[in-house]
């Protein structure tokens, strides 16, 4: 009989990040029994390395911006494929949000008028990112943690769900984890949950992503049947640090290109003015002269084409690489200090200063940057109602990068902080009605539960089997070769056959030492969730027939309006096996439609 | 490819002892790195807290060589060689394995804190603030929480006793914070001087020697704190005259030597 600790709740948030902590802040403040479980300590979760701002259409630096464009620049940016209800309310109730946060005790920069001051990113119309100089994730997180104590909610830190649980008629009742530094199990037991796990990003061998974005909460919802959506939309950060190898896959912050940075091949060449694609030919400047003006003026300018979208800027970029016009270490120049004074930089983007000096040691004041594409962003994930943030089974509600759907195939940088508050909120909104009015009990099967536990305990006790670091060595290799940022349907094919193979090995993988604090155990149980959102990943890819955002088929280069109108929607069928479906795109009404078409302005 | 021997400490609260690993060094590696290997090659159970790997989260503190440093931003190559590299956990909290130990003394403090109470926006419900008047809370709010300053801080270090009712640099640069916050209404001095323990601190200095995010814990934080506790008047209304005052007047001197906004014009401006 295995043992575990049994705790009862209103709302469960697994995850700590911008988005779990603002759904939890809402449950508890509608007077809801609330608690956040997470995998690290409170304030370390993925959402405190965000550096470059957080999306808002305040107009404080631009009058002329408001939602309207800011929607606008999220679907194109988005290339069609996002949802209109969910970057309809993240543009309007954003700036909202954000001022939220001041009131919380948030120190944003300023205007010189005292506003929150904003600066410019890829995709955005207008200077829009509410910022701290380069570490806005951290002062989101901290004032959120620090609102969260001082409404007294419960956080089981270092705690891992392993799996959810239904009562007898199917709704979300329950989560099975434990507690990493003891080994203990536990079950809690909730009448709403919701999922802000973040990303997937660390089954690729070079990303952004920490060890805790292994893609659980994606897992978790796929294996309780919720619908998943677009896991082909991968993003591919354009800039990530390629040198010293032992850092290749860091971010570099587009922040460097909003304020001033431009791209260089190894021949000198500002090539980027020779990727404009068709639909931003009208608002990206052509030459260099008009591009360097429009830092100073917006409205008689075109934006510099290193601003465009970040799909744009890494294909280039790799394609520049490919025809031999890279640097010494595979990358290409990011370049600031010969555009901005060294105090500039040094005020803007403290924190970059700091990370190529210190693990570089090359000084940005000084010198350009060697950067290359790095895996970063998954804008797929769980479907979910946008008003309310249910996913597509009662009980579990998703907010975050777990959810799918705002960011169509490309997400614009800034967008995601902005989307945590909106769909955090929303998600805790949602989950606080459901359990208000939810009449049902929250029983769960105890034998399922025994078996989860014997299931993550085997490796402690099996001898002489695989080691995990092994096995998630091979998946990252797997992921980075054949489903990285140029893909190919028999590439794609292959992945799947290798992903398939990889998950063989599980039942063999064995772990040394005890069930307290050890990573080679927390690994194994990691596993079985990267594998299954790999899986996902890949089969979207082979199915997306076409080069859209994020995902770039080689054998398909351009984009086609017939799949433009669809989404590719995972889910477990009778057998338990995960099929994709293509689903219609919910239609976008004509009043927003007509924002679309609007000129620039 | 250097050869370096890692001596870790490896135990759990029962007691440990200190293990080598012989490795080897690429270019431009971290310690967190060669951790990471020996993790991935001979002890996949050995525990150590990490996340973001660029200085960012503050999970990675470790005793390197006998000092706090985050492992993920220490190069090996400022290391000395000759000799095995040492790793301990920090030494003033609890162990749980290995590098990982129990800071939820940190946690807890932060929970006695009264809490950001702002006063009211403006009419169109938002506030205004100046930049030069945010910037002291921004410089303690780059805190990443590594606690490598409560590790350091001798009041906790060799004192267990103390915890109960001392603070520890980390808290009074949040503190400090929350007194110089433009909209804050919170008077927590008394609090300071009676619970947390402002007083046992002697300005040592370690503690800003040791933060990562180069915040003047001492001169910027525990020595304004320390003036105006000790401060005898408790009248509210000359309280927060003063904390006005004090800002026009820093206002003023910083604005003397302060840069030009090297920000482009914006035309709503
Ligand atoms: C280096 C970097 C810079 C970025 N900069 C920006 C930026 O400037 N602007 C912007 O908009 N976006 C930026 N992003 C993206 C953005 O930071 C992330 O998408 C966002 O923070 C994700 O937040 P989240 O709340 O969804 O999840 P996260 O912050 O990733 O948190 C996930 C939480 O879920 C928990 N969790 C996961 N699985 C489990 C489980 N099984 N059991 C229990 N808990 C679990 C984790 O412990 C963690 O607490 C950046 C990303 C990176 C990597
Ligand atoms: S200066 Fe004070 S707080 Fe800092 S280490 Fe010394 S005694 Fe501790
Ligand atoms: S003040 Fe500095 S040393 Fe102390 S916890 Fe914060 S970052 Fe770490
Ligand atoms: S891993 Fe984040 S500070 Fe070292």
């Amino acid at each position: 009989m295995a043992e575990y600790e049994q705790i009862d709740l209103d709302v469960v948030v697994i995850g700590a990040g911008g988005a779990g902590l603002r759904a939890a802040i809402e449950a508890k403040q509608r007077g809801l029994r609330t608690a956040i479980v997470c995998k690290s300590l409170l304030g370390k979760a993925h959402t405190v390395m965000a550096e470059g701002g957080a999306a808002a259409a305040m107009g404080n630096v631009w009058s002329e911006d408001n939602w309207k464009v800011h929607f606008r620049d999220t679907i194109r940016g988005g290339k069609m494929l996002g949802n209109w209800r969910m970057a309809q309310l993240h543009a309007q109730e954003s700036p909202d949000r954000i001022h939220e946060l001041e009131a919380w005790g948030a120190l944003f920069d300023r205007t010189k008028d005292g506003r929150i001051h904003q600066r410019d990113f890829g995709g955005h119309r207008y200077a829009r990112l509410a910022h701290v100089g380069d570490r806005t994730g951290l002062e989101l997180i901290r004032t959120l943690q620090q609102r969260a104590v001082a409404l007294d909610i419960d956080v089981f830190m270092e705690t891992k769900i392993l799996r959810l649980l239904k009562n007898p008629s199917g709704e979300v009742s329950g989560a099975v984890g434990y507690h990493r530094p003891t080994g203990k199990m536990v079950v809690f037991t909730a009448k709403a949950f919701v999922l802000a796990t973040g990303g997937i990003g660390r089954s690729w061998k070079y990303s952004t992503n920490s060890w805790e974005s292994t893609g659980d909460g994606h897992a978790l919802a796929l294996w309780a049947g919720a619908d998943i959506i677009d896991m082909e939309c991968m993003q591919f950060h354009p800039t990530g640090m390629v040198w010293p190898l032992s850092v290749r896959g860091l971010l570099v912050t587009e922040g460097v290109r909003g304020d001033g940075g431009i791209l260089r091949n190894s021949e000198g060449q500002r090539f980027m003015f020779n990727y404009i694609p068709e639909v931003f030919a009208a608002e990206t400047a052509d030459n260099e002269a008009e591009a360097d003006r429009w830092y100073e003026d917006h409205i008689n300018n075109r934006r510099p084409p290193e601003l465009l979208p970040r799909d744009e800027v890494a294909r280039s970029i790799n394609a520049e690489v490919k025809a031999g016009r890279g640097g010494p270490h595979g990358g290409v120049y990011l370049d600031i200090a010969s555009r901005r004074s060294s105090e500039f930089i040094q005020r803007q983007l403290p924190s970059m200063y700091h990370q190529f000096k210190e693990l570089a040691g090359v000084d940005i004041t000084k010198e350009a940057m060697e950067v290359g594409p790095t895996c970063h962003y998954i804008m797929g994930g769980i479907r979910v109602e946008p008003d309310t943030a249910a996913s597509t089974i009662p009980g579990l509600f998703a907010a975050g990068e777990v959810a799918g759907g705002l960011h169509g195939a490309n997400r614009l940088g800034g967008n995601s902080l902005s989307d945590l508050l909106v769909f955090g909120r929303r998600a805790g909104m949602g989950a606080s009605d459901y359990a208000d009015s939810r009449t049902s009990g929250t029983t769960v099967d105890s034998t399922e539960i025994e078996r989860i536990i014997d299931e993550a305990r085997a490796p402690l006790a099996r001898e002489g089997g695989e080691n995990p670091y092994d096995l998630q060595r091979d998946l990252q290799e797997t992921m980075q070769n054949l489903v990285g940022i140029i893909r190919t349907g028999t590439e794609l094919t292959q992945a799947l056959s290798e992903i398939d193979a990889l998950k063989e090995r599980v039942p063999n993988l064995s772990v040394n030492g005890g069930i307290a604090y050890n990573p080679g155990w927390n690994l194994a149980t990691d596993l079985p969730a990267m594998l299954s959102v790999c899986t996902m990943v890949t089969m979207g890819a082979i199915e997306r027939k076409e080069s859209r955002g994020g995902h770039t088929r080689d054998d398909y280069p351009k984009s086609d309006p017939a799949f433009g109108k669809i989404n590719f929607v995972q889910r477990l069928n009778g057998s338990g096996e995960c099929v994709v479906s293509p689903e219609p795109l919910p239609e976008m009404p004509d009043e927003l439609k007509a924002l679309l078409e609007e000129g620039a302005h | 490819m250097a050869d370096v021997v890692m001596r870790i400490w490896r135990g759990d609260s029962e007691g440990g002892e200190f293990q080598d690993f012989p490795t080897q060094v690429s270019e431009g590696e971290v310690v967190l790195d060669v951790v990471h290997r020996i993790q991935a090659e001979d002890a996949p159970d050995l525990a150590c807290r990490w996340n973001c790997k660029a200085g960012k989260c503050g999970s990675c503190s470790a005793e390197i060589n006998g000092l706090p440093h985050l492992m993920c931003m220490t190069r090996m190559d400022t290391l000395p060689t000759e000799e095995p590299v040492v790793i301990a956990p920090m030494k003033t909290f609890p162990i749980i394995r290995d590098l990982v130990t129990d800071v939820s003394f940190n946690y807890e403090m932060a929970r006695r804190l009264p809490p950001f109470a702002p006063k009211d926006p403006g009419p169109d419900g938002t506030y205004r603030m100046q930049q030069i008047d945010v910037e002291r809370g921004q410089e303690f709010r780059k805190c990443i929480e590594c606690f490598m300053c409560q590790d350091i801080c001798h009041v906790i270090r060799d004192h267990e006793e103390n915890k109960e009712h001392y603070a520890g640099p980390r808290l009074f640069i949040r503190y400090m914070e929350l007194e110089s916050h433009p909209l804050d209404t919170n008077d927590r001095r008394e609090l300071l001087r009676e619970e947390m323990g402002l007083g046992y601190c002697n300005i040592t200095k370690c503690c800003t020697e040791v933060c990562p995010e180069h915040i003047k814990i001492t001169d910027n934080a525990i020595i304004p704190l320390k003036e105006r506790v000790v401060d005898a008047s408790y009248d509210p209304v000359a309280w927060l005259g003063r904390k006005i005052l004090r800002r026009t007047k820093k206002t003023a001197t910083e604005a003397a030597n302060h840069r030009t906004d090297p920000k482009p014009v914006k035309a709503s401006q």
